[in-house]
């Protein structure tokens, strides 16, 4: 279990990118973390690994406070704590086989990780991975020979051989086509149900939240302005989160338009939109 | 302001008026400049050295043919000991200059005051010419190799160092901090994250740098550093100009031959 209190962090520059927030996510919750751009999003997630130092609050993980932890005590928890980015975040220039090993580097000592000298467990491991993740016979390439959505399924194998309680993903999708996005969000989730993670997922796609998340909540200036069920996000609600627009209506459409059946695209707001890019779609 | 408005209509230049004005002063001025500067040149020149000097070079090149070639085989010592130089030399340097290029770095440094002390050693390196650090060496540790091999090497170390810690500043961050994330510890994220980023600079930078010292290491002899310098300084100063001619040759073949080296490394390693 993962509880946020009181966090808070102020950048440098004096930007307050997160206000106070109070969160708790219990095991196995898949949360979506929506809010418009520079609303903190990326800082409140890397502020629970602390690739960000959080100003203030704190960090609960299961009994553990992590904005207490000295340098060891912290890597030693972030072992525990995996991370998925939007633009992959590989080494490019190492084998798909390494980078999935590197989500180990936490329990091999500096020589085995230099002379890649990994348990044979692990290894027997990243294959299971690259395996359950549709890359069986990628392990020898490198990793800058990978489409985006080859690379995003390395991130995850090597999120995941970190073997973690909580899985940190912030927009896995954002440079993905529709149909990829998809399947990577779902192959997140499902590898989330099968091992009980706690996940937050920070997404620009509203439609996808809804589909893959369990709960959502919804950032504004640093401050969460929403935190429920995924059919939840009314029109005021989106603006609370976003902002004013007409959250009723396609892109595309002009006023008089208005009236096509309101209360489907209510009940499920911008879904209709995905459903012209991808036929078959149901939310 | 580029931008102004004639007769309701929107007019863009490149300058306003008070910068075109000022440009084109810049450029009177350093025409003048550039004018003087030849005045005093031409003032400083007995140009009836210079009106014979195609006569005196042509002279020259007739005292060098043919190449001596009967002397050919002595120079193949003094080859090795240059391309000896060179090598050792550089690879001193790059040696030295790894560990100075990560303090160096920002982004790996471990304080700023460190950050500020490699940058000094680099530039301290950089701002000596080899030949001035052989003059010196030679001067403290008697004529020989070894000032040779010490010259290169502390050359090399500024001119490698600044390169280095260039390319680790250019690195992508998320991979190092994607490292970072799984609890690796700071020597497995440098060597994970960021050392396979700036490896093929490294490289590169290796080999260019001991291609330019073959060629420097060629002249450490006219100050007594060893390698075939020595030779060159001889004949020259014993006026044996076929001599002169054939360590020219044997020079140019070797320079030719680090050429083909450091282009066949960096295409095999990067
Ligand atoms: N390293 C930094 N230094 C200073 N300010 C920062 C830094 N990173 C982010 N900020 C500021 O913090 C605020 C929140 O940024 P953050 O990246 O967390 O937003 P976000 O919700 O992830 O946005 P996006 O959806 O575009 O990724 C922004 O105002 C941003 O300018
Ligand atoms: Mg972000």
């Amino acid at each position: 279990m993962l509880r946020l209190e009181n966090l808070d962090k102020q950048y440098p520059t004096g930007d307050r990118a997160v206000k106070g927030v109070n969160l708790t996510i219990p095991e196995g919750q898949v949360l979506a973390l929506i809010g418009p751009s520079g609303a903190g999003k990326s800082t409140l997630i890397r502020c629970i690994n602390r690739l960000v130092e959080p100003t203030s609050g704190h960090i609960w993980l299961d009994t553990q406070d992590l904005t207490r932890l000295n340098t060891a005590a912290l890597r030693r928890a972030r072992r525990k704590i995996g991370m998925i980015f939007q633009e992959y975040a590989l080494v490019e220039r190492l084998t798909v086989m390494e980078n999935v090993l590197s989500g180990q580097l936490g329990y091999v000592n500096f020589w085995q990780s230099w002379f890649r000298k990994f348990p044979q467990s692990t290894i027997d491991e990243a294959f299971r991975l690259l395996h359950r993740v549709g890359l069986d016979s990628f392990a020898d390439k490198r990793a800058d020979a990978l489409s985006g959505g080859q690379r995003q399924r390395v991130g995850i194998a090597r999120a995941l051989l970190q073997n973690p309680n909580l899985l940190l993903v912030d927009e896995p999708t954002a440079s993905l086509d529709p149909k990829t996005s998809r399947q990577i969000m779902r192959l997140i989730t499902e590898l989330a149900r099968e091992r009980d993670l706690s996940v937050i997922i920070n997404i620009h796609d509203v439609p996808l939240a809804q589909m893959f998340a369990q709960r959502i909540v919804g950032l504004r200036m640093g401050e969460v302005v929403y935190d429920g069920p995924t059919d939840g996000l009314t029109p005021d609600v989106l603006t609370q989160i976003y902002g004013e627009e007409d959250w009723t209506t396609d892109a595309d459409s002009d006023a008089d338009s208005e009236d096509a059946d309101e209360a489907a695209a209510t009940k499920t707001p911008m879904t209709s939109t995905l459903s012209d890019v991808i036929p078959g779609v149901t939310s | 302001m580029p931008v102004s408005e004639l007769n309701g209509q929107k007019i863009w230049q490149r300058r306003d008026r008070p910068t075109a004005i000022k440009h084109w002063l810049m450029w009177l001025v350093g025409t003048l400049i550039v004018l003087w500067c030849w005045q005093i040149i031409s003032d400083a020149t007995t140009w009836a050295f210079v009106r014979d000097s195609p006569e005196q070079a042509m002279q020259l090149i007739a005292r060098m043919f043919p190449p001596n070639v009967a002397y050919a085989p002595t120079l193949v010592r003094p080859l090795w000991d240059t391309l000896n130089i060179a090598t050792l030399g550089s690879i001193m340097g790059v040696a030295i200059a790894l560990p100075i290029s990560f303090l160096a770095a920002t982004n790996t440094t471990p304080h700023p005051i460190v950050r500020s002390i490699a940058l000094l050693m680099i530039v301290t390196s950089r701002s000596i010419n080899s030949l001035i650090w052989a003059l010196l060496l030679v001067a403290i540790l008697g004529p020989g190799l070894l000032a040779g091999v010490l010259a290169i090497g502390l050359r090399s170390i500024g001119f490698v160092g600044k390169l280095f810690f260039e390319a680790i500043e250019e690195i992508d961050r998320e991979p190092v901090e994607a490292v970072t994330a799984t609890g690796a510890s700071e020597l497995q994220v440098l060597s994970y994250g960021i050392v396979p980023q700036v490896l093929p600079t490294f490289v590169g930078v290796s080999v260019f740098r001991w291609d330019i010292n073959i060629r420097e290491s060629t002249v450490l002899g006219l100050v007594g550093a060893g390698g075939i310098g020595v030779q060159l300084s001889a004949a020259v100063n014993g006026l044996q100009w076929g001599r002169v001619c054939t360590i020219f040759i044997v020079i140019f073949l070797m320079v030719l031959f680090s050429e083909w080296v450091s282009a066949k490394a960096r295409k095999e390693i990067i």
